[in-house]
């Protein structure tokens, strides 16, 4: 597939909101009291403001984005409508919470909080199946990608937690750092495990099954025009092996060792700054990791246009 | 019920491309209508096309087969782009099973085309909704137009009549016994699509003629007398043996 | 306003309404996007062409229609129109497409002044060249009367072996003449065609064809189109063809797989012919002193040795029947031989095994060829109840087919050996009994013709005169070294030497040499120079660098060497940028047009058609059609066929001309064959019919003679036919047409260059070039152009064909088609390229010995290895075609030509790149070496051009998006 910026921010975007809220509302069920009301607006206020900008990015991904309202409908068959329902009402939920936060701490604040979290981990299912539903893309269709989806958010999520926490409630830092720890490992090892796979894919499509002729040596010689069509724009990065390979190390990187070194540093050494940074550049490998993520996906479609990765 | 499809010959399609302009030209003006162009007259024009011819070559020197592949929306009998649509834009016709996207409630999000196998659906330029081949619904029904000419542009352009088009689940229909007569098939069977259009493979005619035929008695040689009949005079068996 | 495009599914509810259909009107017309000439059916909204689809009712298509034609609207709404006259601006050079608009009078004022002062003093100094027309009828006509003799169309670099080499052999040809009977055809061989002239009745031939079960054969260096549904492909090197047809017939001679009983009366095979002691008539056929010759031209009186009585006869004797082989003695001692003695004698030594040596061929695939040809010709006969009378009385009750048939196209005819190639074709035809006979090859009217056709060119300097037309049509057939235009030295006459010795059977001129022959002044300087409808700066020219040169050179006085230079075009194609003056032209759209029985008609096998274009939209901007203007001309210059006694103009207009010319005051010929005679009761000849194009327009543009099935077949030797054809004046003489197996008008030249005739001879340096290539029976010879190069230097052979759907350089300025074709590759077979290093994909270098191009390489397994191919005439020069400088046809296009040289070195000096015989141009001649293009080499092609600015009257400024429908039409100028 062809990365499309919009959706590649729209995914890390509200990835890293979902994650931060879900680290707030843990943290609110594991050490009551601690989380002070102050960073609960703040982390809310962030998370709600990443998805807000997640929901932006998505707009442009749209050729009519003044009908997107009309996307709600088919959520009965469609991923993609159900996430598109399921992403404002999760927006609001974390915006109530934040709103409860400020007023007064009340009960309905847990439960708005439950709820909340409940939406959130739709989401991430939602948002994971959109591209793990469209079985011929072998390197989607894995309960993996959902897996990744939400790991990766909750990574990213709990690392910005972690230096919001620094700035503004020190005494979460440590479990933060150990929670986001945790989930960036987890998200290496499950990443590693769809890399791993991928690499090991057989495509079921191949071309003689694309145009139905039985021969080991088929070689397309004219996609049927020679300026190129929505169909090689879309679905092809038109990139080097080279350069996917440097993208998946870089990411790698990115991603996972880099960042949790820096937020080893930043919590041994209590510097704010340097956890901040972290989260910048996990975000940064999150990007690529998606940008990868896309990049590596071998649309079968490809077969008709004498396309290959 | 009824399933419109096409069914195209690969036996006898020579690539000329008639039927992927007559398919622009009717539907640019049509129902479909504007179907842009980017750089029309500039560096790597590129527009929306609902159907393209593709070459293939098979095999190797001098084995080599160049196949001629058109292909547009196959209209799929279990469309993978149908229930990924959050709008409900494309959808899949119950009294003929045409696929089509309604173009007023399209939000160009491009999710039918990820979950299209075949690579048929283009993004038109201008309006950003998705559009693909509509099996010139607008065509077929149109009582305005003779009935001769109730048939997709495409089809009615064809020189080599290597587009069929018919209902494929009338077992009498003429694009039914093509399949079944040459050995139709589908594209990408292994994702259960079931795509309506079917393709007809290649089909060799050999030569066969024996020896025998290159000896006949009347050959015009003999009337040359260059294959002469010995004299009688000339030496036999018959002079050295009696049985 | 706009009207709301709706989405489709309400427009089922509409349209099932019947709501839609009737918005649009529908005007009837023939489509021009290529000279196949279907039928189309022009739907308009609001004045827009809203579609164009095939109409079902013409004879041609059937209501199929191709690519082209599907895109006929961007044609007629392309901002490479050109809309008014232009006169290049003083000061600027030639090519640099610098112009001023001019008013049509004055336009045609420039003209008429210069032509007029030409038409007083030395006509010849004007030059009226014209290339992918269809109305040489009127073109001709024009340069007749005008008095110059330089005048042709494209047939010289087009195809005119392919012509000249069957109807010098059978009367007929393919391409317009005549095709395959593919609807009885078992076997059908194709050879060096890509997609022809006949596009759309040819694809639905073979296609029906090959579902009937017919077995399809391709004789092709490359597989494509066509050949690709073939069932098998037989991949040839370039330019051998003529050995492996030669090899064809020796095996079916050898094995006696010939039709006899078809030769001995329908062809020369059993005439006798002399040997090489009978002087004068050395190799020239044996003739009955006491038999009448009937005719001069077409003589009868020739001899068979009869079998039975074992003795000359007069051919067709009652009760005879000729040997085909040996030799004999005439009464008067002279020796003599069937012509088909001649034949196997000069075929011994071309074995398969030696053809394979050459044509890359196996051996095994030659033999089982041949008789796999011989066998279906005799054991698959077809007898059709067709009672028909031949030319010497016979009466048959049935008509009989070999159905064997072949198409053969400039994969032949465009090599420096493709006349030979081609009689070698046509005999091979012949020997399978398979002319104009069911399954087999079919005439198609006007043809057959006689052998050669009775026209003959102007012979002698003194028919060019002052204020005179011309003493003869400036093209015609010569039978002999009489007809050649030479003059008493025995130089050319013509400024592109057609009809000369160097090129003596140039029937279509030669096109291709006229530039490089004005600019140099040999034979002699030229003034004005009208091209119409041709690229000569581009495409239709070899050597283009140079040429394009020549066309804005200058002499030491600083005039330019071709003085003046005027182009008729639509588009703003590279040849308009180097005009002095430039005629818009319409479009097939916006005009009357004629398919002339007197030109090349569209007749189907089964009779005569011609056909009309008529106009369905207003011309664009000033644009007049071409047609206009040489009528207009005409009137004004006074030539005697357009004007009255009294010198006043006698046609109103073209449709006026149409309707009223006649060839003869009171012939009853015109252009139009078709409800001639008052009321339009005629046909072919007979008064003005004051409405006649109504008639066509009514009858789908066409009109259609149905033959009697009695006189559909057979027709070079069928009396009724051949009655017919002269009452109907269609032609002159009723002779039969025998196949010349042995061409005697060959040996005629032969018989000249040895000195051993009286008349006129070749000029010394020419003689033994006469003596080798006029042999009456063909031979195989390589190229000259690869006699010339050195192939271990330039091992690699490169062609060009048509893709199916571009015609030519004129449809880059077409949104749709250059979306299919907006760059072309050099297709490389893998081996050849990893020998060199070329990557897929990758740039590269073709270099010829005449000049290098940089192009993109593709890989192909569907190439013989020892061939380069590219779609012809994709690449354009910058800024031409109203492309964008940087558009793909100039950047990462490139044209072949720049590799093609128009001179080859010839003995100290040069003779153009063309055959011996007919002058035909050796496009497919050319040996190439290649190379990968360095690391750090440019991504572009190589040669570029400067870019030309738009033309006033071309569109304002092109769309970066454009989105038609129509009326309402959008980002188009
Ligand atoms: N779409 C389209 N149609 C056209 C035209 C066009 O430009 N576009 N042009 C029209 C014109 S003007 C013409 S003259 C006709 C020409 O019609 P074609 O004769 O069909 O045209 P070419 O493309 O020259 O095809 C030549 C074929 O011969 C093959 N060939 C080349 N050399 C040899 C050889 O030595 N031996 C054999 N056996 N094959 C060889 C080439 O591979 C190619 O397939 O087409 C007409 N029709
Ligand atoms: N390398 C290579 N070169 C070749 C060939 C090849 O096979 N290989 N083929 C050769 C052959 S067979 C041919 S026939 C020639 C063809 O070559 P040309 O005869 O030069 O044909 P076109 O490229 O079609 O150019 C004709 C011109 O006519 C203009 N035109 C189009 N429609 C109209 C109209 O209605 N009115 C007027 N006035 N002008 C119009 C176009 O804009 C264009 O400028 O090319 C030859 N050149
Ligand atoms: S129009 Fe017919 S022959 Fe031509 S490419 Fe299309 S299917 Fe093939
Ligand atoms: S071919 Fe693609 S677009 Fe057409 S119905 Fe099937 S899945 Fe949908
Ligand atoms: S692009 Fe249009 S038709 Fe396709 S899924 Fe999105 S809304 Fe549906
Ligand atoms: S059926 Fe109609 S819309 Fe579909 S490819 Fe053919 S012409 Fe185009
Ligand atoms: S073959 Fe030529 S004349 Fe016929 S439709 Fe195509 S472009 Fe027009
Ligand atoms: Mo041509």
């Amino acid at each position: 597939m062809n990365p499309a910026l919009s959706v590649i921010l729209l995914t890390t975007l509200i990835g890293a909101g979902q994650g931060l809220f879900v680290a707030l509302y843990v943290a609110t069920l594991v050490a009551p009291g601690r989380v002070s009301p102050h960073f609960a607006v703040v982390a809310s206020a962030v998370s709600a403001t990443l998805l807000v900008l997640g929901l932006v990015a998505s707009f442009f991904h749209l050729g009519r984005p003044e009908r997107a309202w009309r996307a709600a409908a088919r959520w009965r068959t469609s991923w993609l409508s159900r996430e598109v329902i399921v992403l404002p009402a999760f927006t609001a939920a974390v915006f109530a919470y934040g709103v409860a936060q400020a007023r007064a701490p009340a009960p309905a604040m847990e439960w708005i909080g439950a709820a909340a979290t409940l939406l959130c981990v739709t989401l991430f299912v939602c948002t994971g199946m959109i591209y793990a539903c469209i079985r011929f893309l072998q390197e989607w269709a894995t309960p993996l990608t959902v897996v990744n989806y939400t790991l990766l958010g909750c990574a990213s999520g709990a690392m910005l937690a972690t230096a919001l926490a620094a700035y503004l409630e020190p005494a979460l830092v440590p479990g933060y750092a150990a929670a986001t720890a945790l989930a960036t490992l987890a998200g290496l090892a499950t990443r590693t495990l769809s890399l791993v796979r991928n690499a090991r894919l057989r495509p079921k499509s191949t071309v003689q099954t694309a145009i139905g002729i039985k021969h080991p040596s088929i070689r397309q010689i004219s996609p049927g025009f020679t300026g190129g069509s929505f169909n090689t724009r879309e679905f092809f990065h038109h990139r080097t092996r080279e350069f996917l390979r440097a993208i998946r190390w870089l990411f790698l990187v990115l991603a996972f060792p880099l960042p949790l070194a820096l937020l080893w540093a930043g919590t041994a050494l209590a510097l704010p700054f340097a956890i901040a940074a972290a989260f910048a550049i996990q975000y940064a490998g999150l990007l690529a990791e998606r940008w990868f993520f896309f990049a590596q996906a071998n649309h079968p479609q490809n077969l008709y246009y004498g396309l290959t990765g | 019920m009824t399933q419109l499809a096409l069914v195209i010959d690969l036996n006898v399609c020579v690539g000329c491309q008639a039927c992927v302009t007559s398919c622009k030209e009717w539907n640019t003006s049509g129902q479909a209508g504007g179907l842009a162009d980017l750089n029309p007259y500039g560096a790597d024009p590129t527009g929306t096309f609902f159907n393209r011819v593709q070459t293939f070559e098979v095999g190797e020197f001098p084995n080599t087969q160049t196949v001629h592949f058109p292909k547009s929306c196959l209209h799929c009998e279990d469309p993978p782009c149908v229930p990924v649509c959050p709008t409900g834009a494309s959808y899949k016709r119950a009294e003929d099973g045409i696929v089509l996207v309604d173009y007023d409630k399209c939000i160009g999000c491009k999710y039918c085309a990820w979950a299209c196998p075949y690579g048929v659906r283009e993004v038109e330029n201008e309006r950003k909704v998705m559009t693909k081949c509509t099996l010139c619904v607008d065509r077929i029904y149109d009582t305005g137009l003779p009935p001769s000419d109730r048939r997709p542009a495409c089809v009615m352009a064809c020189p080599t009549s290597a587009r069929l088009f018919g209902d494929i689940h009338d077992p009498e229909s003429e694009v039914s016994r093509a399949i079944r007569d040459h050995a139709g098939y589908a594209l990408m069977p292994e994702w259960g699509t079931h795509p309506s259009n079917h393709y007809l493979p290649r089909r060799r005619t050999d030569a066969h003629h024996h020896d025998d035929q290159l000896v006949r008695a009347d050959n015009p040689l003999h009337i040359e007398g260059r294959q002469p009949k010995p004299s009688p005079k000339d030496p036999a068996l018959d002079d050295v043996t009696s049985w | 306003m706009r009207p709301r495009r709706r989405a489709v599914h309400d427009a089922v509810k509409d349209a099932v309404d019947g709501r839609t259909g009737g918005a649009t009107e529908v005007r009837k017309t023939t489509c021009y996007m290529c000279a196949c000439r279907c039928g189309i059916r022009v739907h308009l909204r609001d004045g827009d062409v809203r579609y164009i689809d095939g109409n079902p009712e013409h004879p041609l298509n059937r209501g199929v229609i191709c690519a082209k034609g599907s895109s006929g609207i961007m044609k007629q709404y392309s901002p490479a129109r050109l809309t008014r006259p232009l006169r290049r601006k003083a000061g600027s050079a030639r090519g640099e497409g610098e112009y001023e608009p001019i008013s049509w009078d004055e336009a045609l004022g420039i003209v008429e002044e210069r032509l007029r002062s030409i038409r007083d003093t030395d006509p010849k100094r004007f030059a009226l060249f014209t290339g992918r027309d269809q109305m040489q009828a009127l073109t001709g006509l024009f340069a007749r009367q005008y008095g110059t003799p330089n005048y042709a169309a494209h047939g010289g670099f087009c195809s005119v072996n392919m012509a000249a080499g069957m109807i010098y052999t059978i009367g007929g040809s393919f391409w317009e003449f005549g095709g395959p009977d593919l609807e009885r055809s078992r076997l059908f061989v194709m050879i060096g065609t890509a997609e022809d002239h006949h596009s759309n009745p040819l694809k639905i031939e073979i296609a029906k064809f090959k579902r009937a079960g017919g077995r399809f054969v391709s004789i092709n260096p490359v597989r494509t189109g066509y050949s690709a549904i073939a069932d098998e492909w037989v991949p040839i090197r370039p330019g051998t063809d003529g050995a492996l047809l030669l090899a064809l017939i020796h095996e079916i001679i050898a094995t006696g797989l010939y039709d006899r009983e078809f030769l001995v009366r329908y062809s020369n095979a059993g005439h006798l012919v002399h040997g090489d002691d009978a002087g004068e008539m050395s190799g020239l056929l044996a003739v009955d002193a006491a038999s009448p010759e009937v005719n001069a031209l077409y003589p009868q009186n020739k001899l068979w040795w009869d079998r039975l009585t074992d003795r000359a006869v007069p051919t067709h004797a009652p009760g005879a029947d000729p040997y085909l082989l040996g030799e004999f003695t005439l009464a008067d001692g002279r020796r003599v031989k069937p012509a088909f003695q001649l034949l196997e004698e000069r075929v011994r030594p071309y074995t398969p095994e030696w053809a394979a040596e050459i044509t890359g061929v196996p051996v095994t695939t030659i033999r089982r060829l041949a008789h796999e040809m011989g066998i279906t010709a005799r054991d698959q006969k077809i007898e059709l109840p067709i009672a028909w009378t031949d030319s010497w009385d016979v009466e048959h009750s049935t008509v009989t087919g070999n159905p064997v048939s072949f198409h053969a196209m400039r994969g032949l005819a465009a090599h420096s050996n493709g006349f030979h190639t081609i009689r070698a074709l046509a005999i091979l035809m012949s020997l399978l009994g398979t002319i104009d006979r069911p399954g087999g090859f079919r005439h198609r009217a006007p043809f057959p013709r006689g052998i050669p056709p009775a026209a003959k060119p102007p012979n002698r300097p003194d028919m060019v005169k002052p204020g005179t037309p011309l003493g003869a049509l400036a093209l015609g057939w010569p039978a002999a070294p009489e007809d050649l235009f030479v003059d008493d030295d025995g130089n050319p006459v013509r400024i592109d030497k057609g009809f000369s010795w160097e090129y003596p059977l140039s029937v279509h001129g030669l096109m291709h040499n006229v530039i490089t022959n004005a600019w140099r002044g040999d034979p002699y300087p030229i003034d004005t120079l009208l091209i119409f409808m041709a690229n000569m700066a581009w495409n239709s020219t070899m050597n283009t660098v140079e040429v394009r040169r020549m066309l804005n050179d200058r002499d030491d006085k600083g005039d330019y060497r071709i003085p003046f230079i005027i182009v008729s075009d639509t588009f703003q194609s590279e040849m308009a940028g180097f005009a002095d003056l430039i005629l818009p032209d319409t479009t097939y759209l916006e005009r009357h047009d004629v398919m002339s029985i007197l030109d090349r008609p569209i007749s189907e096998f089964d009779g005569p058609v011609d056909s009309v274009r008529l106009p369905v939209l207003p011309p664009k901007g000033e644009c007049r059609p071409f047609q206009e203007v040489l009528i207009e001309l005409a009137g004004r210059l006074g030539l005697p066929a357009f004007v009255r006694p009294d010198g006043s103009r006698k046609f109103r207009d073209y449709p006026d001309f149409i309707v009223n010319y006649e060839t003869e005051p009171g012939s009853g010929i015109g252009f139009l064959s078709g409800w001639r005679g008052k009321g339009g009761e005629k046909f072919m000849h007979g008064e003005p019919n004051p409405r006649q194009w109504e008639m066509y327009a009514a009858n789908n543009c066409v009109y259609h003679h149905e033959l009697p099935p009695s006189y559909r077949y057979m027709r070079n030797w069928n009396r009724g036919y051949l009655e017919w054809t002269q009452r109907v004046r269609m032609r002159r003489f009723a002779e039969p047409i025998l196949i010349q197996l042995y061409s005697e008008v060959m040996q005629k030249f032969r018989l000249a260059a040895q000195g051993r005739r009286a008349g006129r001879t070749p000029p010394a340096h020419l003689k033994d070039r006469i003596a080798t290539y006029f042999d009456p029976l063909p031979f195989y010879y390589a190229p000259l152009e690869a006699q010339a190069t050195d192939s271990d230097r330039f091992p690699l052979a490169a062609i060009t064909q048509r893709p199916m759907a571009m015609y030519h350089s004129w449809d880059s300025q077409n949104a749709w088609l250059r979306q299919i074709h907006a760059h072309n590759h050099l297709y490389v077979n893998p081996v050849a390229a990893r020998a060199q290093g070329i990557a897929d994909g990758a740039w590269m270098w073709v270099e010829s010995p005449w000049g290098k191009v940089r192009c993109m390489a593709r890989y192909s397994e569907a190439v013989e290895p020892g061939t380069v191919w590219t779609w012809n005439s994709i690449g354009k020069a910058a800024g031409a075609w109203r492309l964008d400088a940087d558009a793909n046809e100039s950047q990462r296009g490139f044209l072949l030509n720049h590799l093609i040289t128009d001179e080859l070195p010839w003995r100290g000096t040069r003779i153009s790149n063309s055959d011996p015989v007919t002058g035909q141009a050796g496009w497919y001649d050319v040996r190439v070496r290649i190379r990968p293009a360095e690391t750090g080499e440019l991504a572009k092609t190589w040669p570029q051009f400067t870019a030309v600015p738009p033309m006033p009257g071309t569109a304002d400024a092109v769309p970066a998006m454009q989105s038609y429908v129509a009326g309402t039409r959008k980002g188009n100028g």
